[in-house]
C-alpha cells in the first residue's frame, strides 16, 4: 500500500498564552511513500517526526493537507478504520494480559464478516509470534520479558492483523546497543518477509541509514531532504543534513573561494571551478582526509586514536567550527602519524578527497555545487 | 563479622520502628487483647474490677439477644446494599468526569463537597429531605405527593423506609472519597494503552472491560475492602439520622449495640460489649480474608 502525504501540516495552539502564534509541528509535508518500502523518518528531537507518524496513524488530526493510503483518502478516517499497525516507543503492551492475549487482542476486535473463529485467531497469533521468534514465550506476562522480547511482542501485535501500513515510533530507543543492532536487522527482515509498507521514526541517523530504503530528514517540522540513505549522505542539500548524517560528524570549516581555489585559512586545499569568489562553509567528511607529508591542508596534531581497523586522527585548525577535526585514516598509514607526533607543535598535513568535500553558502547554508579542476 | 553487622543494622531498624510499635501496642494491641479477655469473663465490673467466672456465656447471651440479631441484620443489609452500589456509582461518575474536558475541575469540586461538609450540616439537609415534623412533610414526601403517591415517614416509619434513608445517606457520604480515588486511578492509566487499543479498532465497551477495569482493579479492590470495613463499623451516621435510642427504632448496628452495652440506657455490661465486639472483629476478618482470596485471582497489580 503506498502512502501519500499531501501538504500535510499540523499546528498546535501555543501553550504560552501571551504568544498567539501556533506551534507548527509539521509544515507542509509532501511525500509519496512507495508500496512495500521501509522508510525512516529522521531528525533531532522535537522536529515533528513523531507528530507525522501520529498523523499517519490518525491519532492526531492534521490542520491542513490530505493523507492517502493507495487511492483512498483516509484523512478523516479514525485510526481504527485505517488498517494500520502501530508500535509505540514504550511498546504499550497490556501488562495484565499474557503475550498470547496481547497478540490476540487486535484479532478479537474484528466484527461481522471479518470475525474469526478461536482456532483461526490462535493460528494467526502463533504465526505472528513465530515471525518475530517469540513463540516460546506465549504464556508469559510482559513484565517477565526483556526489553528486546517486549519489542518483538509489540511488533507481533501490530502485525497480526496484517496492517496495510506498519508504523514504528522510536522502536529501538529502549534497547541496549547490542540488542539495537540485532533488533534493527530483525525489523528489516520482518519488513522484507511481510512486504508491508513500514514507516519508522528515529533520532539515530545510523539506525535510519542502515535499514531504510529511503530516509526523510526533518528539522523544526520542515522536511529537508528525502532520498536513499547513501544518496542523502553523499549529496546533502544543506549543512543541517550534512551535519546530521554520519558518525563521527562532518567537519565544518570557514573557507574562501579565491582565484579558483578553495582556501581554508592560508591553505589552498582544492582547485575548484564553477563557483563565484566568496566566503563559504566547507564540510569535509572524516573519511575525506588522506595523510600526506606534502599535503596542502595543515592542521595542528592533537592525538591519534586507534580504533582497530581504522585510526582516527584528531587535530585542530583555527578555521574549524567543530571543537576538533576528526579524520578517519586507513590503519596502513598509522606509522607516518606516529613519527610526526614526536615534535611538540606537530603539524599533520592532509590531501582531501573532493567527493567528500561540500561547500555551503554562508547565508542560506544550502549546498553550493562545484567542480574539481 | 558479617552476622554482627547485620544484627546491628537490624537493631537500628527496630529503633526506628519503636515509636510506632509503642503507640500501636498501647492503644491497639493491648486493648484488643483486653477486649478478648473481657469477652470470656462473666459479669465483669469495670469499677470494682471483679467477675464471677469465665466461659462462653457472654457469647451465648449476645447471640441470643434479639437486639443483637437485629443489629447484625441491619449491618449486613447496609453492607450488602451500600458497598457495591456506592463503588459502582462512583465508578460511573469517575468515568464520566474523566471523559469530559470542560468544567471537569468544577464537577470534581462539586462531587467532593460532601467529604468536607460537616456531618451535622449533612444531617440537617437529610432532615429537611426526609423528616416529617409538625410543620413540614419533608421534601421527599412533598415530591411523592406531587407525583400522586402517598408520603411515608422515613425517620419514624416502616423499616424499609428507614433502611432506605440509611443506605441513601451512607452511599452519599462515602461517594466523594471513592470518586477521588477512582478519578486519580483513571488518570494514572497510561494513555498509550488507549491509543494502542484505538488503533486496533477496539470498541469503547471492550476498552473499558479489558483495559480500564483491569488497570484500575487494585484501586477498586482497595475501595471495596475499606468500604466493607467502614460499613460494618457504621454507627455515627445512624445516630445522626435516628437518634440515640437505636434499639427502639429497630435501626441499631453492631457497633451501636456495643456502645449501648457499655454506655447506653441499657448499659453497664462490658462483658457483653466485648463479646459483641469480638464477633464483629471475626466477621470483618472473615470478609476481608474472602476478599483477599478473590482478589488474588482477579486483581492485576
Amino acid at each position: 500500500m503506498k502512502v501519500v502525504l499531501q501538504n500535510l501540516t499540523k499546528k498546535f495552539p501555543n501553550r504560552d498564552r501571551k504568544k498567539h502564534e501556533d506551534v507548527i509541528a509539521v509544515d507542509n509535508f509532501n511525500f509519496e511513500i512507495p508500496d512495500g518500502k521501509l522508510i525512516g523518518l529522521l531528525g533531532p528531537s522535537g522536529c515533528g517526526k513523531s507528530t507525522t507518524l501520529n498523523l499517519i496513524s490518525g491519532l492526531v488530526k492534521p490542520s491542513e493537507g490530505r493523507i492517502f493510503f493507495g487511492e483512498d483518502d483516509v484523512t478523516d478516517l479514525p485510526p481504527e478504520n485505517r488498517g494500520i499497525g502501530l508500535v509505540f516507543q514504550n511498546y504499550a503492551l497490556y501488562p495484565h494480559l499474557t503475550v498470547k492475549q496481547n497478540i490476540l487482542f487486535p484479532l478479537q476486535n474484528f466484527k461481522g464478516k471479518d470475525k474469526l473463529s478461536k482456532a483461526q485467531m490462535l493460528e494467526k497469533a502463533v504465526e505472528a509470534a513465530k515471525l518475530v521468534q517469540i513463540d516460546e514465550l506465549m504464556e508469559r506476562k510482559p513484565r517477565e520479558l526483556s526489553g528486546g522480547q517486549q519489542q518483538r511482542v509489540a511488533i507481533a501485535r501490530a502485525l497480526v492483523k496484517m496492517p496495510k501500513v506498519l508504523l514504528l515510533d522510536e522502536p529501538l530507543s529502549n534497547l541496549d546497543a547490542r540488542l539495537r543492532l540485532q533488533t534493527r536487522e530483525e525489523i528489516r527482515r520482518i519488513q522484507r518477509e511481510t512486504k508491508i509498507t513500514t514507516i519508522f521514526v528515529t533520532h539515530d541517523q545510523e539506525e535510519a541509514m542502515s535499514i531504510s530504503d529511503m530516509i526523510v530528514v526533518m528539522k523544526d517540522g520542515v522536511v529537508h531532504q528525502i532520498g536513499q540513505p547513501q544518496k542523502v549522505y553523499d549529496s546533502p542539500i544543506n549543512m543541517f543534513v550534512a551535519k546530521f548524517l554520519g558518525t563521527p560528524p562532518i567537519n565544518i570549516f570557514n573557507g574562501q573561494i579565491r582565484d579558483n581555489r578553495l582556501y581554508i585559512g592560508e591553505d589552498a586545499v582544492l582547485s575548484v571551478s564553477g563557483v563565484s569568489e566568496r566566503a563559504v562553509y566547507v564540510g569535509i567528511r572524516p573519511e575525506g582526509f588522506i595523510l600526506n607529508d606534502e599535503g596542502a591542508f595543515r592542521c595542528a596534531l592533537n592525538r591519534v586514536e586507534v580504533m582497530g581497523r581504522d585510526i582516527s586522527v584528531v587535530s585542530t585548525n583555527k578555521e574549524c567550527l567543530n571543537p576538533v577535526i576528526r579524520s578517519i585514516i586507513n590503519a596502513e598509514n598509522r606509522a607516518d602519524v606516529e613519527t610526526e607526533q614526536s615534535g611538540k607543535d606537530a603539524v599533520v598535513r592532509f590531501d582531501l578527497i573532493p567527493a567528500k568535500v561540500f561547500l555551503f553558502d554562508r547565508e542560506t547554508e544550502e549546498r553550493v555545487d562545484f567542480e574539481v579542476r | 563479622m558479617v552476622k554482627r553487622k547485620f544484627s546491628r543494622s537490624s537493631l537500628k531498624g527496630w529503633l526506628y520502628l519503636l515509636p510506632a510499635i509503642l503507640f500501636l501496642g498501647a492503644f491497639m494491641v493491648y486493648p484488643l487483647i483486653d477486649v478478648f479477655v473481657y469477652s470470656f469473663e462473666e459479669g465483669y465490673n469495670s469499677a470494682s474490677q471483679t467477675y464471677f467466672g469465665t466461659g462462653m456465656y457472654n457469647y451465648s447471651y449476645v447471640l441470643h439477644d434479639p437486639y443483637f440479631l437485629q443489629a447484625v441484620k441491619n449491618t449486613f443489609i447496609l453492607v450488602i446494599i451500600t458497598v457495591p452500589l456506592s463503588t459502582g456509582i462512583a465508578l460511573l461518575i469517575s468515568i464520566g468526569l474523566h471523559s469530559i474536558k470542560p468544567l471537569r475541575e468544577l464537577f470534581q469540586t462539586i462531587f467532593f463537597l460532601p467529604y468536607v461538609t460537616n456531618t451535622l450540616a449533612v444531617g440537617m439537609v437529610f432532615m429537611i429531605l426526609f423528616k416529617k415534623t409538625a410543620y413540614s412533610e419533608g421534601l421527599i414526601n412533598l415530591l411523592i405527593a406531587w407525583f400522586g403517591g402517598e408520603g411515608v415517614d422515613f425517620i419514624d416509619g416502616p423499616y424499609w423506609a428507614k433502611m432506605f434513608v440509611l443506605c441513601f445517606y451512607t452511599i452519599w457520604v462515602v461517594m466523594p472519597f471513592k470518586i477521588l480515588i477512582l478519578t486519580s486511578a483513571l488518570s494514572g492509566v497510561n494513555q498509550e494503552y488507549y491509543h494502542a487499543a484505538r488503533v486496533d479498532g477496539t470498541s469503547k465497551f471492550r476498552i473499558f472491560m479489558r483495559i480500564t477495569l483491569p488497570m484500575i482493579s487494585p484501586m477498586i479492590f482497595y475501595l471495596i475492602i475499606t468500604g466493607f470495613i467502614g460499613a460494618f463499623k457504621a454507627y455515627s451516621d445512624v445516630v445522626a439520622l435516628f437518634g440515640t435510642d437505636l434499639n427502639a427504632a429497630g435501626m441499631n448496628t453492631i457497633v451501636g449495640y456495643v456502645y449501648d452495652m457499655l454506655y447506653g440506657d441499657s448499659g453497664g455490661y462490658p462483658s457483653y460489649a466485648s463479646a459483641a465486639a469480638i464477633i464483629l472483629f471475626a466477621i470483618i476478618l472473615t470478609i476481608t480474608c474472602i476478599n483477599l482470596l478473590i482478589s488474588n485471582k482477579k486483581i492485576h497489580y
